[in-house]
């Protein structure tokens, strides 16, 4: 049988962003699977030269459109630590809770996009009905719904007052109930099994050889976060990685629905420990030397590496994010498939290319 | 599909959960991020807010006593309004309304007379 070569991308109905695959076809099944990047790079690292450190944290929040206060998170605290300062207690929780608060937009942002790359319609409306609410949270406490700019070297600008308090644990209450009510749907549905069950298999010594990140590592029943580091408050708060072992597009899904909830959780826990104090400790001086930071992104692992000359602009930014580890395994999960399993799968790694190419 | 029915009945039953904008618009919230207001009476003009705002969108003269916002290349992160030694320059909770054309907004006030040597 004649192979032929069909272009998936960089435009495609499903993919939000620019990615390009190469796919090798036979009949309708892929034999492999080449991604191509570059639609959509950015500079953002460059501009340390035309920005001074502190105005960099607008721009790393820029990074990503989604997860922006996590990007402006870890790049503050790998200048913390060059700088050696540390962001007081209270800092540290509100910096908890507004990237918990990130991290549910995010999972329901990709929950509903994976429904209507299933073609489930009305299930991708209700689970951005629910974002919603995450939303006005972040836009009542922060300022802004998704580039929040509460993150200042030294730790945050912005307080949760107990109005706040009060309104995002009742916000909270309903998110949580809706989520659960779609938890049937999402997780147990014939369509829905139909279309991820066994599709893009990943297996752990793939996942673990190719490094894969996040969801797509944790769905592969490898139980690695990057908040069991402690960074911020998470030192303080009870958590357990969500682990799934199947490996495939309905294993990742079910590790971001659950971890919605566990975020969920984890903004109660840090809201009941809130601590009195200052919101952040002035960050003088110009540092020199090298520094780097991990935390964990909705999408999984992302690593800043900062070096600074004792000038008020950085040397060099270097920002590796999850979507750039999660690409390699694309090309093992898709071989196989039939083509029309395709766009589900590719989004079952939640893309974020602007991040990657920044 | 019918694990979906309880959600479909409720939704039935239940107001639309979009409004009808814009005839009925949602009021903004006490503490959103919105315009730049600044007062040419308290305002010294030290272009404090414009070095530190990182898109570069405010122009400050000192000599002249001029200050200027160009709204489309704000991010509205505040920095400015929280730099402003005379809390002259503030953020209000306002969006910035939709607009046909770009255009900045300038404030002219005393400039500082210049000290004798």
């Amino acid at each position: 049988m004649k192979t032929s070569i069909l272009p998936f991308g960089p435009q495609h109905p499903v993919l939000p962003e620019p990615i390009h695959l190469s796919l090798t076809i036979e009949n309708e099944t892929v034999l492999e699977a080449r991604p191509a990047l570059g639609y959509v790079h950015r500079g953002l690292e460059n501009l340390v030269a035309a920005r001074d450190m502190h105005q960099m944290v607008q721009v790393v929040e820029r990074v990503c459109g989604i997860c922006s206060m996590i990007h402006a998170m870890c790049y503050c605290q790998a200048l913390e630590e060059m700088l050696d300062i540390q962001a007081p207690p209270r800092a540290e929780y509100l910096r908890v809770i507004w990237s918990e608060l990130h991290r549910i937009h995010s999972h329901l942002l990709w929950l509903g996009l994976f429904a209507d790359a299933m073609g489930f319609e009305s299930l991708f409306m209700q689970l951005w009905k629910i974002r919603e609410r995450v939303m006005d949270i972040n836009e009542a406490t922060a300022g802004n719904r998704v580039i929040v700019s509460v993150n200042v070297v030294g730790g945050v600008r912005r307080d949760i007052d107990e109005d706040q308090v009060a309104m995002i644990e009742k916000e909270l209450v309903t998110v949580e109930r809706e989520v659960k009510q779609l938890s049937l749907t999402l997780l147990t549905d014939f369509t829905v099994k139909k279309r991820t069950k066994g599709k893009g298999v990943l297996t752990r010594e793939q996942a673990l050889e190719l490094g894969a990140a996040g969801p797509t590592l944790r769905g592969s029943g490898v139980a690695q976060d990057m908040r069991q580091l402690g960074y911020a408050a998470f030192k303080d708060l009870d958590f357990e990685p969500v682990v799934e072992t199947g490996g495939d597009s309905w294993a990742r899904a079910a590790v971001r629905f659950k971890e919605t909830l566990q975020s969920v959780d984890l903004v109660r826990q840090a809201l009941a420990g809130l601590p009195q104090g200052d919101l952040a400790v002035k960050a003088k001086g110009k540092p020199e030397g090298e520094a780097t930071a991990r935390v964990e992104q909705p999408r999984g692992e992302v690593l800043y590496y900062i070096k600074a000359n004792g000038t008020k602009h950085l040397d060099r930014l270097r920002i590796r994010t999850p979507t750039f580890a999660n690409i390699p395994p694309l090309t093992v999960m898709l071989p196989g498939l039939e083509l029309a399993d395709v766009p589900v799968v590719v989004l079952s790694i939640d893309p974020c290319i602007s991040c990657t190419e920044r | 599909m019918p694990f979906m029915l309880p959600s479909i009945l409720r939704n039935v039953f239940s107001g639309p959960a979009t409004r009808p904008y814009p005839a009925n618009p949602r009021q903004p919230f006490a503490d959103a991020r919105g315009e730049l207001v600044n007062d040419p009476e308290t305002c010294i003009f030290c272009s404090i807010c414009a070095k530190k705002c990182p898109s570069q969108c405010l122009a400050v003269d000192k000599e002249l006593g001029t200050w200027e916002w160009d709204p489309f290349a704000c991010v509205y992160c505040g920095v400015c309004a929280e730099a402003c030694p005379t809390k002259s320059l503030r953020q209000t909770n306002v969006r910035r309304a939709v607009a046909r054309d770009k255009q900045s907004v300038a404030v002219q006030g005393q400039p500082k007379p210049k000290k004798s040597p």
